[in-house]
């Protein structure tokens, strides 16, 4: 069957895996994190804070902040915005797990996240604060 | 000492990269950004490289010609991918953009402009209805933007609903990428193709192109209907697809299996840098806000342009026409200053255009549809001094794109029966998890309008700032959406946004600081205490960022 890749003629480079709680997540150089979760099947990424319900991605833009996940402990970042690097560890969880200690950011009209120190969840497996990447 | 540069523009869709190739081909020093890796906006996204794509143009009309905009901008003006924008200021004589660098390191830029193109573009409007947060349930932008960028299919099975004709490449889009579309659900009237708005336009190829494909590809085109439910347990399953009349009120249902929905009921444009920055707005057709500009494409505010779905939307054609109009404009404002620099007086000095030619020529024709490049690369620095001269011709053209965006604006409203599709316990704020019954509630405590209901029920109040929700809850309020006032347009960490509106930062725009010297209101510094911040309700647990 046709699909995406005939479509465009694409010859894609060697893609690499990233690691999606522990699970391997195939992705091509330049993919986002979002686009490669939901191309392997995995629809639902955290669940909501106070109804626990599952979320993953749903504008896909950037703007509707539903896609939230922990990349290599930094938290909150869109999965559908962050490109996908060799050796991510990507951590899911609820909306209050993924690293924030209460402070979601939704003080009011603004909509600044958590400081990248104020961490202390689960999924900063790889310690510290510090912004991490080959 | 900061660069000041002439002109910077704020988005790499179609408008701001024909507003900053025009001016920087007249000679202004120009600077782009956009949060992106690539250029392109939402319409023309593009495969990432990784995927060495041999004909990424197959997923859109006139890529190419974009791509050689593109390229020729590259090689004239200072371009900046992947820098969000979140604050500007205006210091009197210049515009300060503050922004964030990278997609997680989030380095902290200032960048400094005499004037500024606002070329954000918009995002989707959806309407909420049972069951619209289930995984699998995805805006229409995100099925296109998982096509266009990642070449990932939204789904195996997928439904496409709402209104308007962006449904149309949607659907064709998927179809072609090997998707089942199980069918495209249309909630205003069904046109018979020769009906269809398109064609009143004189579009008739666009339109019928896609309904060939859609008909290739066996996928049927349904008009009032729309799905009104979304099922599953933890993702989507199947839909309810309702028969509706012509208030949108749910007449009889089916059920649809389906493991994707993607939905559209029109966009929303992105008013956040004009709206910090004072700029004047309006009320659209389609009840969006949008700023207010002339013919030439000029804000309320000196030197402020703004261009494409932020002046009303209208699609990718028009936003490269109100680009290259906004881009003339920048010249004639800024350029008599500019030709004082070194090597400026060239603007002024040399006969005939050539730089005319990174764009399609300005009549009304199948250019409209497919923007072409007739001729070669313009040769290098080499200004055209046309730019800064009114063109009636690209003025006619605007006119007549804008009017078809109106005809079509109006024949896809959306309309009110669309409340009836929601239950007591439909959320209508995803990220508060704030249901109707909520808002209904506090409308019955006395909340008459949607800020009053934001403020004692909390939806628009989470991650996302009103912007999936604020439509929803301004047409359940009984209003027209308001203009949302956000003095941070980009979510920052505490750090980055300390660093940026310290000390430091005014010492390094001492015109901020000069009493009386701006020509316009000049805004507060950026603080994460919004002016419309509401006070907690009472009634809901205390959370420590509530301070």
């Amino acid at each position: 069957m046709r699909g995406p890749y005939d479509l465009v003629r694409a010859r894609p480079e060697p893609g690499f895996e990233i690691s999606v709680d522990g699970v391997g997540v195939p992705v091509i150089p330049g993919q986002t994190i979002g686009a490669a979760m939901h191309g392997a099947g995995i629809r639902s990424w955290r669940t909501t804070r106070f109804g626990g319900r599952p979320r993953g991605l749903f504008c896909g833009i950037g703007v509707c902040f539903d896609c939230l996940v922990t990349v290599n402990g930094v938290p909150s970042l869109r999965a559908c915005l962050t490109e996908a690097r060799p050796e991510d560890r990507v951590t899911t969880g609820a909306a209050g797990d993924t690293g924030d200690t209460g402070d979601t950011g939704d003080s009011g009209d603004t909509a600044e996240i958590g400081d990248p120190g104020d961490l202390g969840d689960d999924g900063g497996s790889d310690g510290g604060g510090a912004v991490s990447g080959p | 000492m900061t660069r000041i540069h002439d002109l910077a523009v704020v988005g790499a869709g179609p408008a701001g990269v024909a507003g900053a190739l025009t001016a920087a081909l007249a000679g202004l020093d120009v600077v782009l950004l956009d949060g992106a890796a690539r250029p392109g906006g939402q319409y023309f996204r593009r495969p990432a490289e990784g995927f060495r794509a041999a004909r990424p143009g197959a997923l859109h009309h006139g890529l190419d010609g974009f791509t050689r905009r593109w390229d020729l901008l590259t090689e004239r003006a200072e371009v900046l991918l992947r820098h969000r924008v979140w604050a500007v200021e205006h210091t009197g004589e210049t515009v300060v953009l503050r922004c964030l660098e990278g997609d997680r390191e989030e380095r902290p830029r200032t960048v400094t402009a005499r004037g500024l193109l606002i070329a954000t573009g918009a995002y989707d409007r959806p309407l909420p209805f049972p069951g619209w947060d289930l995984p699998g349930v995805l805006t229409a932008g995100a099925a296109q933007a998982l096509l266009k960028g990642d070449l990932v299919l939204a789904g195996r099975e997928i439904v496409v609903a709402g209104t308007g004709p962006f449904l149309l490449p949607v659907a064709a889009g998927l179809a072609d990428a090997g998707g089942r579309v199980v069918g495209v659900y249309e909630a205003n009237g069904r046109f018979g193709l020769a009906a269809h708005p398109m064609l009143v336009a004189g579009r008739a190829g666009e339109a019928l192109g896609y309904g060939a494909r859609l008909a290739r590809h066996r996928i049927p085109y349904r008009g009032r209907r729309a799905v009104v439910a979304a099922h599953g347990d933890t993702a989507l399953t199947h839909v309810t697809v309702a028969t509706l009349d012509a208030a949108w009120r749910p007449v009889s249902t089916t059920t649809v299996a389906c493991d994707t929905l993607a939905c559209s009921y029109g966009f929303v444009p992105q008013l956040d840098l004009p709206v910090q920055l004072g700029c004047a707005t309006r009320r659209d057709h389609d009840g969006s806000a949008v700023v207010t500009v002339d013919a030439s494409m000029r804000t309320s505010v000196p030197g402020v342009y703004a261009a494409g779905e932020s002046t009303g939307v209208g699609g990718a054609v028009l936003a490269e026409v109100e680009g290259r109009l906004a881009g003339r404009s920048a010249v004639t404002d800024l350029g008599r200053s500019a030709a004082s620099g070194p090597g400026r007086s060239a603007v002024v000095g040399l006969g005939r255009s050539t730089g005319r030619a990174a764009f399609p020529p300005a009549s009304i024709g199948p250019a409209d549809l497919v923007p072409v490049d007739p001729s070669g690369p313009v040769p290098p620095d080499r200004p055209d001094p046309a730019a800064g001269r009114p063109d009636p011709a690209l003025t006619r053209r605007r006119d007549r794109l804008a009017a078809f965006a109106r005809a079509l604006q109006e024949a896809y409203p959306v309309r009110p029966g669309w409340q009836d599709w929601l239950r007591d316990d439909t959320l209508v704020c995803r990220c508060e998890e704030v249901p109707l019954s909520a808002v209904r509630e506090a409308q019955a405590m006395g909340a008459a309008d949607a800020r009053s209901v934001k403020l004692l029920a909390r939806p628009g109040m989470g991650w996302c700032q009103g912007r999936m929700c604020g439509y929803a809850v301004a047409c359940l309020a009984g209003e027209d959406p308001a203009p949302a006032r956000r003095p941070i347009a980009q979510p920052i960490r505490l750090g980055a946004l300390a660093s940026q509106t310290g000390p430091e930062t005014a010492q390094a725009d001492p015109e901020a600081a000069r009493p009386g010297a701006e020509p316009f209101p000049t805004e507060p510094p950026v603080s994460p205490a919004g002016p419309d911040r509401p006070e907690p309700p009472r009634d809901r647990p205390h959370r420590k960022d509530e301070r």
